[in-house]
């Protein structure tokens, strides 16, 4: 049985045609690589009726490819034989959107949007690749450490004399997956004005840039160079002072800051009278006034007698304890969380973010659709594959 | 290609709220042709103006920062008073005339000023809502106020991000605000495709929490299945060695990674040490990564006496993933940015030329494009109420009169 998914949300009460799915009706052929599970990913949620194509054989039991491409019917053929390029056109011509992450000149070839256009002139052909598909690096290998370093990235992750960092989980293909997602619903908001399809070309290196924030304008505007911050603040004191950002605490890291404005004085205040009914030494901040305080003055010198009572009190809770009881005196920072904490986090769990799928071991838990569409989050309706054929192999090794 | 059709023409945006995940979200639909007003107020502009540098000359004023403008190109830019009552039916109006309306302030706020979803479609059936906040609507923390550079961390990013005996991470800025900006805009597009086909609007609360867990949603099905809890792991990959960063020279970086020990021995010959390319110990992953500090150690070496993008090249050319870690400054003349255009010069009235960041993907037949720099504050007020709400001049002058406008 498929979860069924209840109203979590605010928002009408809608009734009869409204509460269909979003993306209903469009047809969606997924024949990417890793690079582009999330974009299928994003339109089956939003009610698209996606098929991923996979060779004969090819493995589907990695958790990348059961998270990221649940809610899609998966079919067993590979576009390179004849067979299944001849399956390919077939699909085409009444399909809406074809997502393909072509390496190879004969996969350029395969999803060629002037060849599927004489199939289809209504098909939407997303090509995602590392760097476009024109340019002088469209030849270029590269993975997700090469995109993150190509996208900038990793140039603003790490320590500052350290060696620069990409996250240790892919994101350069969640990058460029969701910006296929967006790029492809554009081509069918046009297709309602042009009444054709067209070619999407997506550049993961580009995807990536969405990434760094206004980083940018530094460079454009002042012709300063952001680099890498690790674990600490730096840039608000005119002393050169740096603030930190993440504190040891009993069970892992808080990430915490010593702001000013608004924000800083009530997080601040509720920090010190927390320390307080906990009987904590509070050191200098005892004496401070929050309402002028500005991080900006600060000796370095000061900022370590801050936080040095800050640490210790810190040092005395778990995550969980500082998540709660700042969310209750309505104080800025949030723990570190690992996927334990976020797996047991009841805030996800009370608005529904989880949903439970047939899986090979009996039922696997999944990020639910990111979106709560009218009150409702819309259910996933697939599992990740065809799960009877996984349980056979399992028993037959 | 269809000489001027835009792929949103006609598709009206009004966004109430500020900083990243608002304003973003309105930026890439204004990039591919709809009309998008951006609201704040003299009392209370956008926050980016006045709380985020780079400024002109270095300069803070209201309408010289660049964070801004950055993420509000191409938009309409105009100040309504929403705690004046002149105000509020000044901004009812703009919800009447628009298609979708974006807000990013803390749950209820936007109920509290008369402008929710359940008011505003009374006037407006077909109307699109996209809420967005840290914890989105509903849930026992969804009044938590908060900043996408520490949500980063309550979303597992930081802690997914450095050496494994050391401490977590920052990403730069709100990391998360535009993985939720990116995937709020495919939620609009979706409504906007479901409007064309039934008529109806659709309210959608995005929670930017929930948005940033798709972006590790392998990890997270991991655990719920194996109790593995994903670490950081500095550079390294489970299926591929050498897999990381090596110095090169001057303050450059380069990354690579080999997938196959037939990779290995390619990139072996390229660094002149086709030796360790035919030794059988390393012909596995596994040889490899037992090897790491050996295959770093003759990496560095031809690393450190050249220049990144030079090496890269040598890299790439010998068929080994490669390339120059590029700093932010190198973005601006990486030639394959050059290429696709990544940068769109526009001028604005304060800061002159700026640089705006063009879409991550190209449409064929209806491109889009940076049309407009960011707004001054109040820039379009005229424009917009008079020309886009058809109101008289004298209607104007009396809710400008009435203080609506500050």
């Amino acid at each position: 049985m498929l979860q069924q998914t209840g109203r979590i949300g605010r928002g009408p009460s809608f009734s009869g045609s409204n509460m269909e799915p979003m993306l209903q009706g469009c047809m969606v052929l997924d024949y990417t690589g890793r690079m582009g599970w999330l974009a299928g990913r994003l339109l089956a949620d939003l009610g698209a009726e996606v098929t991923k194509f996979e060779a004969q054989g090819a493995d589907v039991s990695s958790a990348d490819w059961r998270a990221l491409n649940v809610n899609k019917r998966l079919v067993r053929v590979d576009p390179a034989d004849p067979d299944g390029r001849r399956a390919l056109d077939q699909y085409a011509a009444t399909a809406d959107i074809l997502i393909a992450t072509p390496a190879t000149a004969d996969e350029a070839d395969l999803y060629d949007y002037a060849r599927l256009s004489a199939v289809n002139k209504r098909l939407i052909v997303v090509a995602i690749t590392p760097f476009g598909l024109t340019g002088p690096k469209t030849g270029w290998q590269a993975t997700d450490i090469e995109i993150m370093a190509a996208g900038g990235a990793m140039a603003l992750a790490g320590e500052p004399d350290g060696a620069p960092l990409r996250v240790s989980a892919t994101q350069s293909y969640a990058w460029a997956g969701s910006q296929a997602a967006v790029g492809a619903l554009m081509a069918l908001a046009a297709r309602w004005r042009t009444g054709r399809g067209q070619r999407v070309v997506v550049s993961a290196q580009s995807a990536v840039i969405t990434a760094l924030s206004h980083a940018p304008t530094f460079v454009d505007m002042l012709g300063i160079t952001p680099t890498r911050a690790g674990a600490y603040m730096t840039g608000r004191s005119v002393t050169g002072a740096k603030y930190r950002v993440f504190w040891p605490c009993r069970d892992g890291y808080i990430n915490f800051i010593v702001y000013g404005g608004a924000a800083g004085r009530r997080t601040n205040e509720q920090l010190v009278a927390w320390m307080r009914e906990r009987g904590f030494d509070l050191g200098p901040l005892g004496d401070i006034d929050w309402a002028r305080f500005t991080p900006t003055g600060a000796s370095q010198a000061e900022v370590d007698s801050m936080e040095l009572p800050i640490g210790r009190f810190i040092g005395s809770l778990t995550k969980r304890e500082f998540l709660e009881e700042a969310h209750r005196r309505e104080m800025l920072g949030y723990p570190v969380s690992n996927t334990a904490d976020i797996a047991a986090d009841p805030q996800l769990e009370a608005r529904g973010f989880w949903q439970d799928l047939p899986g090979p071991d009996g039922t696997e838990r999944h990020c639910g659709c990111f979106v709560v569409v009218d009150g409702v989050r819309p259910p996933l309706v697939r599992p990740a594959d065809d799960t009877g054929k996984i349980r056979r192999q399992a028993r037959e090794t | 290609m269809n000489a001027g059709v835009l792929a949103l023409d006609g598709v009206k945006i009004v966004e109430f709220g500020g900083y990243a995940a608002g304003p973003h979200v309105g930026k890439m639909l204004a990039n591919f042709g709809a009309t998008v007003v951006h609201v704040e107020s003299m009392s209370r502009p956008d926050g980016f103006r006045m709380q985020y540098p780079p400024y002109k000359d270095d300069k803070p004023g209201i309408n010289s920062g660049g964070c801004f403008t950055y993420f509000n190109d191409s938009k309409y830019g105009v100040t309504i008073d929403l705690k004046n009552p002149e105000g509020r039916k000044l901004a009812r109006k703009l919800a009447d005339w628009c298609d979708i309306v974006i807000e990013n302030m803390r749950p209820g706020v936007i109920d509290r000023l008369g402008l929710g979803f359940e008011e505003l479609r009374k006037s407006n059936p077909g109307l699109i809502m996209l809420s967005t906040c840290n914890m989105g609507q509903t849930g026992p923390r969804a009044d938590t106020p908060g900043f996408g550079s520490q949500l980063s961390a309550l979303a597992g990013f930081c802690g997914l991000t450095g050496a494994k005996d050391g401490p977590p991470m920052l990403l730069y800025g709100p990391y998360i605000d535009y993985v939720a900006s990116t995937l709020g805009a495919t939620a609009v597009l979706a409504a906007l495709e479901r409007r064309q086909r039934t008529g109806n609007g659709a309210y959608l609360d995005v929670s930017q929490y929930e948005c940033g867990l798709l972006f590790l949603a392998g990890s997270l099905l991991e655990y719920h299945t194996s109790g593995k809890i994903a670490e950081r792991a500095e550079n390294d990959d489970p299926d591929a060695a050498p897999h990381g960063t090596y110095a090169c020279l001057g303050e450059g970086w380069i990354a690579l990674s080999c997938w196959s020990s037939e990779e290995f021995a390619r990139l072996c010959g390229a660094i002149d040490r086709a030796d360790l390319g035919r030794d059988p110990a390393l012909a596995t992953l596994a040889g490899r990564k037992a090897a790491a500090a050996r295959i770093n150690d003759a990496l560095n070496a031809w690393t450190r006496d050249r220049e990144a993008h030079e090496a890269a090249r040598m890299l790439q050319a010998a068929g080994v993933h490669t390339h120059a870690v590029n700093s932010v400054a190198d973005l601006f003349t990486d030639p394959q940015l050059i290429a696709r255009r990544q940068w769109s010069r526009r001028r604005h009235p304060v800061i002159g030329d700026q640089a705006y960041c063009a879409p991550a993907f190209e449409l064929s037949e209806t491109p889009g494009d940076v049309t407009a720099s960011g707004p001054v504050l109040g820039a379009d007020n005229e424009r917009v109420f008079r020309d886009f709400l058809g109101m008289s001049e004298d209607e104007f002058n009396a809710v400008r009169a009435q203080g609506a406008t500050d």
